[in-house]
C-alpha cells in the first residue's frame, strides 16, 4: 500500500473535500490501484531526458518567432470582447449584493 | 416530410432550392429528437428559441436569393463543455447544474457565423472525465446502434446524436480519446485536431495540455467542412497557432497513392479484440489497394501511455477544478458554518465519484514529496512518447490503427473497476500526449453489429492528408 488511511485526509484536505468515510475507503483501494499501475512507469530510466514542456510544434514554413509570438499580445480586449457589465458578471452568482460576491464570514472570534 | 437530410450539403442545397426552409429543417430534428431522444439521452439542454431564431435568418437570406455561408440552416449540437450565451452549460455536472454563461465558446460562435443551427447542448461524462458517459451526472446516453450499451465517451452524448439522425453534426471535446472513441462505438466520424489547431476559448478546461476541440459527423467531408469552419488563430486563446487554415474540403479530392502507411506492432497486441483486428486489417489492405504503402514501425513505449497520462490529465485538472468553490457560480453547500467548511461542501456535494478521484490522484500527484516521482517523472515519458512518433514519422506520412481495442461494451460493464475504464483510451491518449491530430472513421461491423472504427494520426498539423486518406477510404468501402 503506498497511499495510507491519512495520506487520503490530507490529500482531500489539500484539494478542499470533504469526503465521507466510505468514500475514503473507496479513494484508498483506487488509488493504490492506479498507483500500482502507475509505477510501471519507474521501469523506464528518464535520467538526461527534459520533460514536455511545450505541447505545440513548429510547423514547416513557419520560424519559430512566429509561432510562438501569438502568445504575447497587446494587455487590453480592445476589440476583442468588452468586459462584462457588473450585473451580468455577478448573474450567477449563489450569492451577492448587487456589488459583491458574499461568502460566509472569513475571520472568526 | 422527410427530405432524407444527413450531410451538410444537402441541408445547404435543401434551403438554396428552396425545397425546405432552415426553419422546417430544425423543426423536424426537433421532432425527431423529442422521440428518439426519450431511448437515446443525447441532449441535456435544447436551446430551440436561439435555434430558431438563427434559422429565420438564415431562410431571410435565402428567400433574398443571398449567398449562403457555409453552414447555412445546418442543425448542430454542442458537448456540454463548451460555454453558449444565455444556454445553460453543466459539463455534465450538479456543481455547474444552473449555470448560464454570460459568453459563447470560440468554436461555437464561429459555426453560428458560418450559419450553423445550434439545436441544444449534448450529454456527456462529468467535465469530459470517462469513457463510456456513464459519468454524466444527469443521465447515461444509450448506443443508438444497441441501446444496452455505452456510446463511448467523454463525447457520448455528441457521437450517438450523430449516429441517430438528431443531429447533422456535433462538436465533442478530446482530451485522451474522447472524440475518436465515441465515434468509433457509434459508428461515425470524429477528428482531433491538432494542439492549437482549433481555439478552445470557452471550453470548460479538464486538462490544458490536452484538451482538444473537433467535430463529430457522418461523413468525413463534413468533418472537414466544420473543422475548416472552427479551425484558426483566436487572440481570446494564446494557445491557438497562428498556423494559415488550408481548404481541407478542396485537399479530400488529392490523390493518395504513394503515401506510406506506419502500422505499429503495439496497437495490435494483447487485448485487442479479433473481430476488431480482422476489420482494421481489411480496411489497411483496402488503403494499401489504394496505391499506399504499408510499413510495419515500432513505437516502443506505447504502453506507458496510459499511466503517463493518468498521471499528467489528474494534476492539471486538479487544478483547472479548483475554481469550484461555490463563490462566484455554480452550487454552493447550503447550512455552512465558515468559508473552509463551504469549498468542503460545495465540492463534496458537487462533484461525482469519478471527478474526486481524478482531484485527489492529481492533487496527490502534484503533493510535497511525490511532485518528481509522479509529475516529473510522466512528464519525461512524455517526451519519450513523443520522440517515437517523431522517428516514426521520418518513414510514414501516417499511422494507421484501431481506434479502440473492443466494440462498444455494456452500460454497467466497466463502472466498478476504473483501471478497466481507462483502458479503453490505449490507442487514443497518445495523440493527446504528443499534441498530434486523429480521425476516427468507420471500418466495418462485429457479428452483432457494432461499429468499429479505424484510427489515422499525422504529424502535427497534417489534418488535410489525415482527412484525404479518410476520405478515400470511406469511399471505397461504400463503393464496395
Amino acid at each position: 500500500m503506498k497511499v495510507t488511511e491519512k495520506d487520503v485526509q490530507y490529500v482531500a484536505a489539500l484539494a478542499n473535500l470533504d469526503l465521507t468515510g466510505e468514500e475514503r475507503q473507496q479513494m484508498l483501494r483506487d488509488l493504490n490501484s492506479i498507483l500500482d499501475y502507475v509505477d510501471r512507469l519507474n521501469q523506464l530510466d528518464t535520467s538526461g531526458v527534459p520533460p514536455m514542456a511545450q505541447v505545440m510544434r513548429a510547423v514547416e514554413g513557419t520560424d519559430e518567432e512566429h509561432q510562438f509570438a501569438s502568445a504575447l499580445r497587446e494587455d487590453n480586449l480592445h476589440g476583442l470582447r468588452p468586459s462584462l457589465p457588473q450585473e451580468e458578471a455577478l448573474a450567477n452568482a449563489p450569492e451577492s449584493d448587487g456589488t459583491f460576491f458574499l461568502v460566509p464570514k472569513v475571520i472568526e472570534r | 416530410m422527410d427530405l432524407n437530410i444527413n450531410t451538410i450539403d444537402e441541408v445547404r442545397s435543401a434551403i438554396r432550392d428552396r425545397r425546405t426552409t432552415a426553419t422546417a429543417i430544425a423543426q423536424n430534428f426537433y421532432s425527431k429528437i423529442e422521440v428518439t431522444d426519450r431511448t437515446i439521452g443525447a441532449f441535456l439542454t435544447l436551446s430551440k428559441d436561439r435555434a430558431l431564431q438563427k434559422a429565420s435568418a438564415i431562410d431571410a437570406l435565402a428567400a433574398k436569393g443571398d449567398h449562403l455561408p457555409a453552414l447555412a440552416g445546418v442543425p448542430v449540437g454542442i458537448k456540454d463543455v463548451m460555454v453558449t450565451q444565455g444556454v445553460r452549460t453543466t459539463a455534465g455536472s450538479k456543481v455547474l447544474q444552473n449555470f448560464i454563461p454570460p459568453y459563447d465558446c470560440t468554436a461555437v460562435a464561429r459555426l453560428e457565423a458560418a450559419g450553423a443551427v445550434v439545436l441544444g447542448k449534448m450529454n456527456c461524462d462529468e467535465f469530459a472525465m470517462g469513457s463510456s458517459n456513464e459519468n454524466s451526472a444527469y443521465k447515461p446516453v444509450h448506443n443508438p446502434r444497441d441501446l444496452s450499451r455505452v456510446p463511448g465517451g467523454s463525447s457520448g452524448g455528441s457521437a450517438a446524436a450523430v449516429a441517430a439522425g438528431m443531429a447533422v453534426a456535433t462538436l465533442g471535446s478530446d482530451t485522451g480519446g474522447s472524440i475518436r472513441q465515441p465515434a468509433s462505438f457509434c459508428g461515425v466520424v470524429g477528428l482531433m485536431p491538432t494542439y492549437g489547431r482549433v481555439s478552445r476559448y470557452g471550453l470548460i478546461a479538464f486538462a490544458s495540455s490536452l484538451d482538444h476541440i473537433g467535430p463529430l459527423t457522418k461523413t468525413v467531408k463534413d468533418a472537414a467542412i466544420m473543422l475548416r469552419t472552427i479551425a484558426g488563430r483566436d487572440p481570446m486563446d494564446s494557445t491557438s497557432a497562428d498556423v494559415p487554415v488550408p481548404d481541407y474540403v478542396a485537399e479530400l479530392g488529392k490523390p493518395v497513392r504513394g503515401l506510406r502507411l506506419g502500422v505499429p506492432k503495439e496497437y495490435f497486441g494483447e487485448g485487442l479484440d479479433a473481430e476488431v483486428r480482422s476489420a482494421v486489417e481489411a480496411a489497411i489492405q483496402k488503403l494499401a489497394a489504394l496505391g499506399c504503402e504499408v510499413v510495419p514501425i515500432s513505437l516502443p513505449h506505447t504502453e506507458y501511455a496510459i499511466p503517463t497520462y493518468y498521471i499528467i490529465a489528474t494534476a492539471e485538472a486538479s487544478s483547472n477544478l479548483a475554481r469550484y468553490d461555490g463563490v462566484r457560480y455554480g452550487h454552493r453547500s447550503k447550512a455552512v458554518r465558515s468559508l473552509s467548511d463551504m469549498y468542503e461542501r460545495t465540492r463534496d456535494e458537487g462533484f461525482g465519484a469519478e471527478v474526486k478521484r481524478r482531484i485527489m490522484l492529481g492533487t496527490y500527484a502534484l503533493s510535497a514529496g511525490y511532485y518528481d516521482a509522479y509529475y516529473l517523472k510522466a512528464q519525461r515519458v512524455r517526451t519519450l512518447l513523443a520522440r517515437d512518433f517523431e522517428e516514426a514519422f521520418q518513414k510514414v506520412d501516417a499511422i494507421v490503427t484501431p481506434t479502440s481495442p473492443t466494440a462498444a461494451f455494456k452500460l454497467g460493464e466497466k463502472t466498478e473497476d476504473p483501471l478497466a475504464m481507462y483502458l479503453a483510451d490505449v490507442y487514443t491518449v497518445t495523440a493527446d500526449l504528443v499534441g498530434i491530430p486523429g480521425i476516427s472513421v468507420p471500418c466495418g461491423e462485429t457479428r452483432e453489429k457494432l461499429p468499429i472504427g479505424l484510427q489515422i494520426l499525422g504529424r502535427h498539423f497534417s489534418e488535410s492528408m489525415i482527412l484525404r486518406l479518410a476520405h478515400a477510404y470511406e469511399r471505397s468501402r461504400l463503393a464496395s
